[in-house]
């Protein structure tokens, strides 16, 4: 195992290597604001990230990542456009024990913001940590969230259905949920048959939701009530996406199999992706495709996702990125611009290093 | 010496000494009525040691006990990755409770955490801020609502009276134990139907981190009194 300093030292190579691609170093600060994580992530972040208390500044975390203090500082009045590198730990609590779970460690990144060619910006990140890892003999997947997202959208059904579905992409076990409820293929449950026909609780009205917030969504679950099921043939086809995995170079004719036209300018932007990839030397025969990659474990990934691995299933992928166009929005108060990057864990690096 | 850690008092006292007493071990306390000191017969080399009920998980983890009576509520929620840390040995059949997701029981709207879902969905885009469920139980609550893939919920803590915190307005709904339900009834809240997280017994564990070396023929001794596999630690 690389001892801190080396995996510091690692860092900082890598840090160089990202300033030579033409990135500005970027250093936010390890204390973060708590509260701009809480919202972004939930309460989930506060199984992954250490929380403490600054005196006057309230509820802080270590920085559990660098994309969102990047963004933020950015967002707050960063040149357009620009590319970013950074080096140095991140902090993540571990609630299981294992070899691969470290709870400090040495990241590098470097992110893309530019309007100009997005297709292009993917292609340059993941060309740029191709080179960089070639030696190690890591094997590469790719997806890329906008294709399910662009299926949830085209599906011929209520927007409300639709806005629900794409809410939880990240949540694949309530989105099957929600998928078999609005398609008929589990039954609608008791208590949502009485409220269906008018049943209402004798119970006094208690807390801060008020009754007009229920009625609004009683009228909301009329209409669904009312609405058709989804097609079987058009849920068959989101699963089938769902499943889709083949070389890089085969996806394009893969997806278009599938018969889903919302699919088509997300293709489009695919194609393009991929070209820009084979125009940088990337071989497609050999860099995998995954439709729902990243899609448990990548949240704030809208768009282009890629992670690098070694061959030993036990290790964390040593480097993985991909496209937030929605976060620079979510953290933009108003403005937004697309964005790719990604990080490489520098001690997983030297460890790979060493054994090649 | 095996240390064998049990709650200092009331029916979980009462209840974990009447177990072992149908297995023929005899637990008892010593000294004056306020004094934790106490004394086994009936098994060889093992030692009292009269302890809070919530402390218990912590002193096995530490490994300061051997062996510990407590909740299986408590274990779970108290130790990360609580199957590293303790073996779980026997379900004792009392201390029931139900750890439960319960809301206002004039949501008619909300009965399962489909609708949980939803409804906090359209509350944090109406108030701004996600929707607020008390709980002393943050471990456990986040957890399962992380794998049923509920989002735009937010937890607050509440260490007591947590059932009015919603007639209270600083919180919409409640993670809560409940063995009859009547507290909440009296709250006017409802459990949903699919809301269950826990349901919590009275539970010997054995501690991983407890230093056995020696204790192997006792432990296994004890095992067999007590009608139990012989434990792998």
């Amino acid at each position: 195992m690389a001892d801190k300093a080396q995996s510091r030292a690692q860092a900082g190579r890598l840090l160089e290597q990202f300033l030579a691609a033409g990135a500005v170093e970027v250093t936010p600060d390890i204390l973060q604001p708590a509260e701009a994580l809480l919202d972004l992530y939930g309460e989930d972040i506060r199984a992954r990230a250490y929380v403490t208390a600054d005196p006057l500044r309230g509820e802080m975390m270590l920085r559990p990542d660098f994309t969102v203090p990047v963004v933020q500082a950015h967002m707050a009045g960063g040149a357009e456009p620009a590319r970013y590198a950074y080096a140095g730990e991140v902090f993540r609590r571990q609630d299981h024990r294992g070899p691969a779970r470290s709870n400090e460690y040495f990241q590098a990144g470097f992110e893309i913001f530019d309007r100009a060619d997005p297709e292009a910006a993917d292609a340059e990140v993941f060309a740029l940590f191709s080179d960089i890892l070639a030696k190690l003999n890591l094997s590469a997947t790719i997806g890329d969230m906008g294709l399910l997202r662009a299926a949830v959208d085209g599906l011929d059904t209520l927007p409300e259905r639709k806005s629900a579905l794409a809410r939880h992409i990240w949540r694949p076990r309530r989105f099957q949920h929600l998928l078999a409820r609005y398609s008929g293929q589990i039954e609608v449950p008791k208590a949502r048959a009485d409220l269906l026909t008018g049943q209402r609780s004798g119970a006094p009205w208690i807390g801060l939701r008020s009754r007009e917030e229920m009625e609004a969504r009683i009228a909301a679950l009329e209409a669904d009530a009312k609405a058709p099921p989804l097609a079987s043939d058009a849920v068959a086809a989101l699963n089938a996406l769902a499943e889709l995995h083949c070389p890089a170079e085969a996806a394009p004719a893969a997806l278009r199999a599938l018969a889903i036209p919302a699919l088509e300018p997300a293709i489009t932007r695919l194609e393009r992706r991929l070209t820009a990839l084979a125009a940088k030397g990337i071989d497609l025969a050999a860099l995998q495709f995954d439709a729902s990659h990243g899609r448990s474990t990548m949240e704030y990934y809208d768009g282009f996702v890629f992670t690098f691995t070694a061959a030993n299933p036990e290790l964390p992928p040593v480097a993985s990125g991909g496209r937030y166009d929605a976060l620079t929005r979510q953290l933009g108060q108003g403005r937004e611009i697309p964005a790719v990057g990604g990080v490489i864990r520098a001690g997983l690096m030297a460890d790979l290093e060493a054994q090649a | 010496m095996i240390k064998l850690g049990v709650p200092s008092k009331g029916r979980l006292m009462e209840k974990t000494f009447d177990w072992f007493a149908e297995r023929g071990i005899t637990l008892k306390r010593t000294g004056s009525e306020r004094e934790y000191a106490g004394a086994v017969e009936g098994a060889e080399g093992v030692q009292l040691v009269l302890l809070s009920a919530g402390e218990i998980p912590r002193e096995l983890a530490a490994g300061r006990i051997h062996l510990g009576v407590t909740g299986s509520d408590l274990v779970r929620e108290k130790l990360a990755d609580w199957k590293s840390q303790v073996a779980d040995l026997a379900p004792m059949g009392f201390g029931h409770a139900d750890l439960i997701i319960a809301v206002p029981a004039c949501w008619s709207d909300v009965d399962s955490l489909e609708d949980l879902d939803a409804a906090a969905h359209r509350f944090r885009a109406t108030h701004g801020f996600r929707l607020r469920i008390a709980t002393k139980y943050h471990r456990l609550v986040r957890e399962f609502l992380t794998r049923e893939g509920v989002a735009d919920w937010q937890l607050v803590d509440s260490q007591g009276a947590t059932e009015g915190t919603i007639a209270n307005l600083t919180a919409e709904a409640v993670a809560d134990i409940t063995s009859s339900g009547e507290t909440l009834r009296a709250n006017h809240l409802k459990i949903l139907s699919d809301g269950l997280i826990h349901q919590s017994q009275a539970t010997l564990f054995a501690s991983r981190a407890a230093d056995w070396s020696g204790q192997e023929s006792r432990l296994a001794d004890l095992a067999k009194q007590l009608g139990l596999p012989a434990p792998t630690l």
